[in-house]
């Protein structure tokens, strides 16, 4: 089976992406499972399923939703294998644009769109930079002119990524897309395999519940501006 | 990597000479929220006495950081190259099979400066012959249709190379959405291409989009206050002088504010192949030939006879009526004796 992560800023158009790809796929006989990781709630497993797609939901909850990501992401696997997929998709937001699900040998998706501004390319950290395929949306509203810029701009800090512009609303380049993803390596097992870069070590008393403001109430990593 | 005639890579040059050769390699500090590294030093020692807390802010690895500059570096050198490499002299298109099976037979070379106009009702498959060519289709998509260029396989590193995309897009949806002014806009897409005189490709373009709107606008003007007709105008000046695809996709033109005929011209002159969705006779009629699409497929492909081209004297006495029309409203006059 190929595992893909697919992560992007909130509201980029991950999960109209993925429909698009993987309904060019199952065109052909792939058979495809979807795995939405979100934080509070999401409607997203019924619009998967409701394109015949098979999809399984995993809400975060408190917990740092990368964190429960990669604490989760063995067992999805063997979900995958069960099922008798094809394809595993792994959709999740990158919320402080800091943490990557992405993983070392695991083909790695990053969506981001045209409306987010030519700045958000090098706002976001690991998940776009460390991406093996960047899907830019969106473009049919914008001026080819912001789009060419976009384009660079995303190449300047990620010169090796793929990028592919992907229509959530039409489907153009959903075919294509797809192409790429069927293309991915294997993976057999996750054990032991490395994410591409750390997560952030965020270990202090606000982590713990603490609520109450002022330098006596922080404890453990803290770091503060300078002002000087 | 190599700097190409000599050998010394780009990470091992001085950064003082390496900026001199390569003005643009900077972008990639910038971009990268880095400050420059000493005109004496060497990228590659620069890089090595990062800290291990810049490097963990960046979100990189150090190792990484050496090979993305080498890949960047790479972009540049080709994005450079291209504005003086080999020329597209032809595409060529190969029909496929429609949506029902049945096969398009035709074959369709359009050579630069050529337009060619597209009909068909929605859903014809319009998107998808775009999408081919785009893609470079090479009998791996629904169609089963195949794409040259200059008569022969593309090189398939082309489908995702930055400097070789084959469409550049304009539709009528499409808006500016950047706070800037059109000149800040300009400079700025004129940067991202490389450009050696940005200050004067975004003077031209500013005074070419300037005879296409019918309302003149400033240098200062934000894009986002431009007019419907005022931003297909920049829009087109901008693409025929700095977009390095060799196909300009148009779909539609609005019928006020910019000079259509003009516009396309605009384009032509630029030895771009034009091609044009569109139902608007004056602008279908300006196309060589027109590609009329059914059921996902090419039905027909019409060449535009005289007797036609004929006819676009009455279809454009027609439309200078109507904007006079448009005109006399806009200016609160009546129009019971137009």
């Amino acid at each position: 089976m190929r595992l893909i992560t697919v992560a992007g800023p909130p509201s980029s158009g991950k999960t109209s992406v993925i429909i698009k790809a993987v309904e060019a796929l199952q065109g052909e006989g792939v058979k495809v499972g979807v795995i939405k990781f979100d934080c509070l709630s999401t409607g997203d497993q019924a619009l998967y399923e409701r394109r015949g797609i098979s999809a399984k939901t995993g809400l975060s909850g408190n917990l740092c939703p990368d964190h429960f990501f990669v604490s989760n992401i063995q067992e999805c696997l063997q979900w995958g294998e069960q099922s008798g997929f094809d394809l595993l998709v792994s959709e999740s937001a990158g919320l402080c644009n800091r943490c990557a699900p992405h993983i070392k040998d695991v083909c790695a998706v990053c969506v981001i769109d045209n409306l987010s501004g030519v700045e958000t390319p090098r706002k976001i950290g690991p998940m776009l930079k460390m991406a093996d395929i960047v899907v830019v949306t969106k473009g049919d509203i914008v001026s080819q002119a912001e789009r060419e810029v976009f384009s660079y701009r995303v190449r300047q800090v990620n010169p090796g990524a793929v990028i592919i512009n992907v229509n959530g609303l039409t489907g153009q380049g959903g075919y294509e897309l797809g192409r790429l993803l069927s293309a991915a390596q294997e993976t057999v097992s996750l054990t032991g395999r490395l994410l591409r870069f750390s997560m952030p070590a965020a270990l202090c008393s606000y982590c713990l519940g603490q609520r109450k403001i002022g330098s006596d109430y922080q404890m453990g990593n803290v770091r503060k501006m300078d002002f000087t | 990597m190599t700097t190409g005639h000599d050998t010394v890579p780009y990470s091992a040059m001085s950064a003082g000479e390496l900026l001199r050769k390569h003005p643009y390699a900077e972008d990639f500090f910038t971009s990268l929220g880095l400050a420059l590294p000493p005109a004496e030093e060497s990228v590659g020692a620069y890089f090595g006495r990062l800290t291990s807390e810049v490097l963990e802010d960046l979100g990189v690895e150090r190792r990484e950081l050496v090979e993305r500059f080498s890949a960047f570096m790479a972009l540049v050198v080709s994005l450079r190259e291209k504005r003086t490499g080999p020329a597209i002299d032809s595409i060529t298109i190969q029909g496929g099979v429609d949506k029902s099976g049945a096969a398009e037979e035709f074959v369709l070379t359009v050579a630069p400066g050529e337009v060619v106009s597209i009909v068909g009702p929605t859903g014809s498959g319009k998107s998808r012959f775009l999408a081919d060519i785009e893609w470079m289709a090479q009998g791996d998509t629904p169609t089963r249709r195949r794409v040259l260029i200059n008569g022969s396989v593309p090189d398939p590193s082309r489908r995702f190379s930055l400097e070789h995309k084959l469409v550049a897009q304009l539709s009528q949806n499409m808006n500016f959405v950047m706070d800037l002014s059109v000149e800040e806009f300009i400079a700025m897409h004129a940067e991202s291409r490389m450009v050696n005189d940005v200050a004067g490709i975004t003077r031209t373009i500013i005074e070419k989009a300037n005879e296409l709107a019918g309302e003149g606008f400033l240098p200062q003007t934000p894009v986002t206050a431009l007019s419907g007709g005022q931003s297909r105008a920049l829009m087109i000046a901008d693409t025929s002088c700095l977009s390095t695809s060799p196909i300009v996709l148009i779909d539609e033109i609005e019928n006020a504010g910019i000079d259509r005929k003009k516009a396309v011209r605009t384009l032509v002159d630029e030895h771009k192949i034009v091609l044009m969705a569109t139902h608007d006779p004056i602008l279908a009629l300006m196309g060589d030939r027109r590609l009329v699409f059914k059921n996902g497929g090419v039905r027909a492909i019409i060449a535009t006879t005289p007797a036609e081209r004929a006819t676009m004297a009455a279809f454009e006495e027609l439309d200078a009526r109507l904007t006079a029309v448009r005109n006399a409203l806009r200016n609160g006059e009546r129009i019971d004796c137009v």
